[in-house]
């Protein structure tokens, strides 16, 4: 299967800080969260189009989100998922002494996953920190 | 008859604590809002949803309703009852229940640490190093002619600095930047249209598109106000800036380096430096150079990629050396609301910002060692109580494993993440809606905020639930009580 290594950025946008503010488990939460920004020509490569499920791995977890467009293009072989559940099954937890996990510019892969689609919160919490 | 209107009122949702805010409210509901970012917008006109109004207890796996007196109670017994509990959160409430948090850490002998750990902590430890030559944002509003934002972006984060504090206001000295960015706009679109109609023209060849050059536009000589933006990615912020310098993900302490040199008049002897060519790194530092009053914005971009405190160092570093030349000041842009008011409150109370290990008695500070992320993947906090954030929705993965297998207390106004994963939740008032108090904007200046509309029924601010468990832990200890 064809798969990019690239570089993961995570971040803040007004349509996330938008979302938690309708709430956490609110569906525009979800649809502006569960996404991951991608070059269009990384897009090409990859085959799949806006709204197709993408594999996010990196040395410290997987996860599926929606593809998105990016309208920041060109960036190859960087892509962005905003600060949020999903990105933080990603992320590098280790501070070097600081405190301070490391959250951008992280080595990643990312592959098509047609078919599947992005966990909802709930069901993320459940797979992840098995619930209480 | 008119609802009533409620002016200057001040943004609960950013560090930018725009207080121009006017808020309609109809029936004890905010029904119109005036002046807001889209952010805010959203929070007054949705504050009240997602909300829960009777607090939980967990029993047999599943959260049950219970009095807000039994949840104080079961709160002060997992509290008192842990030898090392972790207070986390803080940077969405008042000064005012921050100081009765830093109490209430003292007296359990726990670690409290606020959001600062995991947005600006490594800036707060490169200034305790390097120092910092700041300002209020009214003087940058009113003199700045240079203002850089470096790994910040502004028109997601922080919706209306460009408008209330930089380019696009018009302050006394410095006219604002927002006319020559609609020109540029309208140039930009009548390209497009001519480059679409050349394309539509029978026979014409598809010509090679053109090299973008990367060399600073002649505007950038004049002597007007300026805004720069540098990131590793063209963000919304770039697009609005004079002049956008795209850095490769990783590589900001070698070009902060590099402009370190270069204001210093001194020579490079590479081609390029984090994928820039050298001469257009020249350019950049004839324009700081050259200025009257620059400013340089720095943000996450810096704190949470590769170098981390180091790259705030090296920005800190070429800020003073071009003072040497002109005069420049720097201030990192902190996000949250009330991030500042914590850093603030934290240091009267204890001497130290964040991360303030109280569990011998006396403040400890060691990021690294005390700060929450690390604590967490060490697995040695058992019990956490938050207020006011939601770490399951924004801490890595492991930590968040070690946070949701310990007793976990939230104190939060909305259904989180964390408050699905905890054993007791304790649903407060809006800080900044339903209830006042005090916050600290990102450059240090204090705003109080106003109380717009009556909580739900039977729910307390953030401040009057702490007293209460504070009091109620006290008891348990057989303290002297409040």
């Amino acid at each position: 299967m064809v798969s990019l290594r690239v570089s993961l950025l995570t971040g803040r946008t007004v349509e996330q800080g938008r979302g938690k503010e309708y709430g956490k488990l609110s569906e525009e939460y979800w649809r502006e969260v569960a996404i991951c920004e991608l070059d269009p020509g990384d897009m090409k490569l990859l085959g799949v189009r806006e709204g197709d499920g993408v594999r996010i791995t990196t040395d410290f977890g997987s996860v599926v989100v929606r593809a998105r467009e990016s309208g920041r293009a060109p960036h190859p072989r960087v892509i962005f998922i905003p600060y949020g559940p999903w990105a933080n099954l990603l992320v590098d937890p280790r501070t070097h002494g600081c405190g301070m996990p490391t959250l951008k510019g992280l080595p990643a892969e990312v592959e098509p996953a047609l078919g599947a689609e992005a966990p909802t919160l709930p069901r993320l919490l459940r797979e992840h920190y098995g619930g209480k | 008859m008119r609802a009533p209107t409620v002016t200057s009122v001040t943004c609960p949702v950013c560090g930018c604590l725009c207080d121009d805010i006017e808020v309609t409210v109809r029936d004890n509901r905010v029904v119109d809002v005036k002046n807001a970012c889209a952010v805010s917008e959203a929070k007054f006109l949705s504050y009240y949803r997602h909300r829960r109004t009777s607090p939980l207890i967990r029993k047999k796996g599943r959260l049950a309703e219970a009095s807000l007196d039994e949840a104080i109670q079961r709160s002060a017994e997992i509290l008192a009852g842990a030898s090392y509990p972790i207070l986390y959160g803080w940077s969405n409430t008042s000064c005012e229940a921050i100081r009765v948090g830093l109490e209430l850490a003292e007296e359990v002998g726990g670690v409290i640490d606020n959001t600062s750990t995991i947005c600006h902590g490594p800036s707060v430890l490169s200034i305790q190093d390097v120092g910092l030559a700041s300002c209020t944002l009214g003087q940058l509003r009113h003199r700045a002619d240079l203002v850089i934002y470096w790994g910040s972006n502004p028109w997601s984060s922080h919706p209306r600095h460009v408008e209330r504090y930089t380019a696009f206001t018009d302050g006394r000295f410095r006219a604002s930047t927002w006319g020559r960015y609609l020109t540029r706009q309208d140039a930009a679109e009548a390209r497009k249209r001519a480059e679409r109609v050349a394309a539509l023209a029978p026979g014409k060849e598809v010509s090679v598109p053109p090299v973008v050059s990367r060399r600073l536009p002649p505007t950038m000589q004049r002597g007007e106000r300026k805004m720069v933006v540098v990131d590793v990615r063209r963000t919304r912020s770039a697009g609005v800036a004079d002049y956008f310098l795209q850095v490769e993900p990783n590589s900001d302490y070698e070009v902060l380096q590099a402009l370190r040199v270069l204001v210093m008049d001194g020579e490079l002897d590479v081609e390029e430096v984090g994928g820039v060519p050298v001469e257009v790194l020249e350019e950049v530092a004839d324009v700081m150079v050259n200025c009257g009053l620059g400013v340089l914005f720095f943000g996450v971009g810096l704190t949470m990629s590769l170098g981390k405190l180091r790259n705030v160092d090296a920005a800190i570093s070429l800020v003073r050396d071009l003072n040497r030349r002109t005069k420049f000041l720097i201030m990192p842009m902190r996000g949250h609301f009330n991030v500042t008011g914590a850093d603030t409150v934290f240091t009267w109370q204890t001497g130290y910002p964040y991360a303030v290990d109280l569990s011998h008695g006396y403040p400890r500070y060691n990021p690294g060692e005390t700060s929450i992320v690390d604590i967490l993947l060490r697995g040695e906090a058992d019990a956490g109580l938050i207020v006011a954030s939601d770490p399951v929705a924004h801490l890595p993965r492991d930590a968040v494993r070690s946070l949701v297998d310990s007793p976990l207390i939230v104190i939060d106004p909305h259904v989180t993440a964390t408050a699905l994963m905890a054993d007791v939740v304790i649903p407060s008032a809006l800080v900044g809606i339903e209830a006042p108090g005090t916050a600290y904007r990102m450059d240090h200046v204090p705003l109080p905020l106003k109380k717009l509309v009556e909580p739900p029924q039977g729910v307390l601010p953030d401040e009057e639930i702490l007293q209460g468990i504070l009091s109620e832990v006290r008891r348990l200890k057989g303290g002297a009580g409040t």
